[in-house]
């Protein structure tokens, strides 16, 4: 089975991977593939910000299978500005997700 | 992309070329794959071939076929009568006829005027922004270009500064861009520290430089030192953030020096042998302690400390931005951030702040060095190829104009006694004086205008717009040239030429126009749309109407010509430059100690003294202070504390989203989904205070004007501070006079006064004004949003204006 990992830390909230896959799989405005939500700024412990966003993804996902097959990445994937995404095997984005540490999650749509 | 094309099997052309405005970005050069089928561009999608960019883009260049393909787009030359200016009368003409047009009308005012009752006036960024020079000087052999931007609060302050203590051109900091294996080169070396000084590079890509370098370093390790006024994704992100008061980055740039020299944090060796005045500034820093520093800025004085600790450490790069610009005291807080990388020890190192520089070519062979000019000594002269554009990419194939300004018209150039290093370093007129000269035809009338690329009258650029735009309706004669149409040639102009967006060009774009030489890309016109024509095209088409025996016999010759020499920074032709799609140049560190800043091919900086000026010799011919000092905003919580008691809130403006550039983009349905409405981030204390809710319109006013944005209720920004999103106007609504596409209901820039510069002409009070703020209970389309001139009332600290 194959996913999208996502490192938090690295996701600077450019939208680059919404409209790519808009782009990608011809979506509507108003339906999306992937898409971020706004966490913050707030201050946690009157010390560090907290201020981050967050993918996830839809139905409308098919990880790209098409561009995939074609040995393309992701079309978010490749967009993906921060470079906060990443495509594989589950198994492996486990493995990276221990590399990574807490600011990690895998996808699976 | 390995080749500059290639065919899908459904016909369908792969073209590799690189993004610039318009429309888009600066010169960030981000690497594109054109999709065009049957002449139609279909889909754009990022080069994962490219060395910089690697595959990645923004949502400006992902919806970019919606931009090139958009119904309301300029196809074709349009012209309207000089009394329907305001009304959307515009016919459809030929361009011979609209050649024709332009001819006369300048014939007429140039026998009438002289050739000084012409201007051009440049915007920011775009491909235009190269052409520039060519069309004042060339094309219009007009003494006057003029950027609308108040003091030049864009980038010209740091440019200035720059040349004033270093002689080089503008530093960046090392992102190994000039590096086939980039961030793997031995000879780089990945910052401890990256200062991001007033500046947001992810969103804005600011002189182009692709921003998000600096997250690839942190992924590298690199940590972050934020100073800003609001918290950014990279100041939430960073080890240090100094959130300060708008307007005191000065007093802060001094107080960390103060500690840097107190703590003994300082590199000798650099200081000893490089630099002139280290004394003078230690004595000036006794001025500065810390405790005071902080508050002013109104922060801890322990996270100052610490902080000028972290910058002390190797590598540190800095990075600054346009708030350096945007503050009357900008060109001290410059001086003052130079000074910190120089006397760290992290100046021109791996990893450090690059810095250009200001020859030709690494070999001293080339264009023009300005500071020949400036440090020749006290008889100074100002040439057409003085300033900035002298080094950069502009002005470079002028070998085949046999046409210039005249020197006795050049030298009538408006304010160039008043303002000598605006003039000199900008080659440009003062726009704050500028606009006064045009209201009083003072001391002639000028007449003549071509409107290059520039939406002033949206808040943009230029400060109280809606003055600009009364000055401006006394041309006799403006001609735009543009890819939209918009609030600004709705109102002004008689004829309008279309611009071709990137995808319908030939060109070169490099990262800082080239003045901090890492890479350059080749940019391939992949289609044709109308008959839109490249800025470059335009000048020749315009100045071979106007002085046929001064150009090349035929378009074709003088483009080729054109961009052959555009390319030669990579020791090739165009063709090679297209074959090859990006050239780099591998970053030379150090250059102060290898010749490669002066011309003369001896060690040291291109100054008088041949050191890093940290006492600043240029300065005694300004009339201005050779040592940085900090100077409180005109308008202030501090400096008219009467004022503050009506309106007590700091404005600030300008931060940037990733979905425009600028005033573009307002059309762009996919990205007016992610950002609909101008906003104006504000603190939820302070909103409790004034009764605003989150999502809800509010006024924003002052003395100066006043503007209705969409409240944005956030930690993000102090309780008494707001922060203003710019550049807004409304494609959608009616663009005839008074509505104007809505360019008055949020124009921000009606709050920020004209005249209030530094001594010397530079900055603008864009992000430190003072403002009230309260709950809009009319619509959007309220009337009184739509007159400009009915909420006028006398500004009380505007100088000089009497």
């Amino acid at each position: 089975m194959n996913g999208l990992l996502v490192d938090i830390n690295f996701c600077t909230g450019c939208h680059s991977c919404e409209v790519a896959c808009k782009n990608e799989h011809d979506l509507p405005l108003d339906n999306y593939g992937i898409k971020i939500s706004k966490v913050g700024p707030f201050k946690i412990e009157q010390q560090d910000w907290v201020f981050n966003y967050v993918p996830s993804l839809t139905k409308e996902c098919d990880l790209c299978h098409e561009r995939v097959e074609r040995g393309e990445k992701p079309s978010c994937v490749l967009h993906c500005l921060g470079q906060a995404l990443e495509y594989g095997p589950v198994e492996d984005l486990v493995k990276r997700m221990e590399e990574i540490g807490s600011s990690a999650q895998i996808m699976i749509p | 992309m390995k080749e500059w094309k290639e065919v899908l099997e459904d016909g369908t052309e792969v073209v590799r070329s690189a993004g610039w405005s318009a429309p888009g970005c600066h010169p960030t050069a981000c690497g594109v794959r054109l999709f065009v089928k049957d002449g139609k561009l279909v889909k754009v999608e990022g080069d994962p071939d490219h060395p910089i960019t690697q595959g990645r883009l923004c949502v400006r260049c992902l919806s970019l076929p919606e931009a090139v393909n958009h119904p309301d787009r300029l196809l074709y030359p349009m012209k309207r009568k000089k009394e329907d200016r305001g009304k959307d009368t515009w016919e459809r003409c030929s361009w011979d006829e609209a050649l024709d047009i332009i001819k006369e009308n300048y014939d007429k005012v140039v026998e009438e005027y002289g050739l000084q009752a012409t201007v051009a006036f440049e915007g920011t960024g775009r491909m235009a922004s190269i052409e520039s020079t060519t069309a004042a000087f060339n094309v219009l052999l007009s003494p006057h270009l003029c950027y609308a931007f108040a003091g030049y609060s864009c980038y010209g302050p740091r440019i200035a500064i720059t040349v004033f203590t270093a002689g080089a051109g503008i530093p960046e900091m090392d992102y190994a861009g000039g590096f086939a294996d980039r961030y793997d080169d031995p000879r780089f070396e990945v910052p401890k520290y990256i200062v991001i000084w007033g500046k947001e590079p992810l969103s804005s890509n600011a002189d182009g430089m692709f921003g998000h370098a600096v997250t690839d370093l942190m992924h590298r390790g690199a940590k972050l030192i934020v100073i800003d006024p609001r918290v950014t994704w990279l100041a939430a992100h960073s080890e240090y953030f100094i959130q300060l008061r708008p307007g005191t980055d000065t007093a802060l740039a001094l107080g960390l020096l103060r500690v840097i020299i107190d703590e003994d944090l300082y590199d000798h060796d650099f200081v000893e042998n490089w630099t002139l005045g280290f004394d003078a500034l230690k004595e000036r820093l006794k001025d500065y302690p810390v405790e005071k520093v902080a508050e002013i800025c109104d922060v801890d004085p322990e996270i100052i400390r610490a902080t000028a600790r972290a910058m002390a450490e190797h590598p540190v790069s800095c990075t600054w931005g346009v708030s350096v610009d945007q503050n009357k005291n900008g060109l001290q807080m410059g001086q003052a951030i130079l000074t910190i990388s120089a006397i760290t020890g992290n100046l021109d190192v791996p990893g450090g702040t690059v810095l250009g520089s200001m020859l030709g070519s690494d070999d001293g062979e080339g264009r023009t060095s300005m500071n020949e000019d400036y440090h020749a000594g006290e008889d100074m002269q100002v040439s057409s190829t003085s300033g900035y554009q002298g080094t950069s990419q502009a002005g470079v194939s002028l070998a085949q104009i046999k046409a210039e300004t005249p020197p006795e018209i050049q030298a009538m150039r408006i304010g160039s006694n008043l303002y000598p290093a605006y003039d000199m370093t900008m080659n440009e007129v003062q726009p704050d004086y500028f606009v006064q000269c045009i209201e009083r035809d003072e001391p002639y009338p000028v007449r003549f205008a071509w409107i290059q690329s520039s939406n002033f009258l949206s808040p943009t650029c230029s400060a109280q717009p809606d003055r600009w735009m009364k000055a401006f309706k006394k041309m006799d004669f403006t001609f735009a040239t543009d890819v939209f149409m918009n609030p600004t040639i709705m109102a002004l102009a008689d004829v309008v030429l279309p611009v071709a967006m990137f995808p319908e060009a030939d060109g070169v774009v490099m990262p800082q126009y080239g003045m901090n030489k890492t890479s350059g890309s080749c940019i391939v016109k992949a289609l044709q749309m109308g008959e839109c024509r490249s800025d470059a095209e335009i000048n020749y088409l315009i100045g071979k109407k106007l002085n046929p025996t001064a150009w090349p016999d035929t378009l074709e010759e003088y483009m080729s010509t054109y961009l052959d020499d555009q390319a030669t920074f990579a020791h090739t032709d165009f063709e090679g430059l297209k074959k090859m799609g990006t050239y780099q140049e591998p970053t030379v560190y150090k250059k102060y100690e290898k010749g490669l800043l002066r011309a003369d091919g001896q060690p040291g900086f291109n100054t008088t003294s041949g050191k890093f000026e940290i006492k600043c010799s240029m300065y005694k011919f300004f009339g201005d202070d050779p040592l940085p000092y900090y100077e409180e905003p005109t308008m202030s919580p501090v400096s008219t504390p009467e004022l503050f008691e009506e309106y007590p809130i700091v404005l600030t403006t300008g931060g940037r989203k990733f979905t425009s550039f600028h005033s573009e983009h307002r059309q762009i349905e996919t990205l007016r989904n992610i950002d609909k409405w101008p906003r104006l981030e504000i603190n939820p204390e302070t909103a409790k205070k004034y009764g605003v809710e989150d999502g809800a319109w509010v006024w924003i006013e002052n003395p100066h004007g006043k503007a209705k944005l969409m409240a944005e209720v956030t930690a993000g920004v102090k309780p008494g501070v707001v922060h203003a999103t710019h550049g807004w106007w409304f494609p959608e609504q009616e663009g005839a006079e008074p509505n104007l596409y809505g360019v008055w209901k949020s124009n921000i820039n009606t709050m920020v006064p004209n005249l209030d510069n530094g001594k010397i002409g530079f900055g603008a009070p864009f992000k430190n004004v003072l403002c009230k703020v309260y709950p809009a209970v009319d619509n959007i389309e309220s009337p009184e949003a739509l007159d400009p001139y009915s909420k006028r009332r006398v500004a009380p600290v505007n100088k000089s204006e009497e």
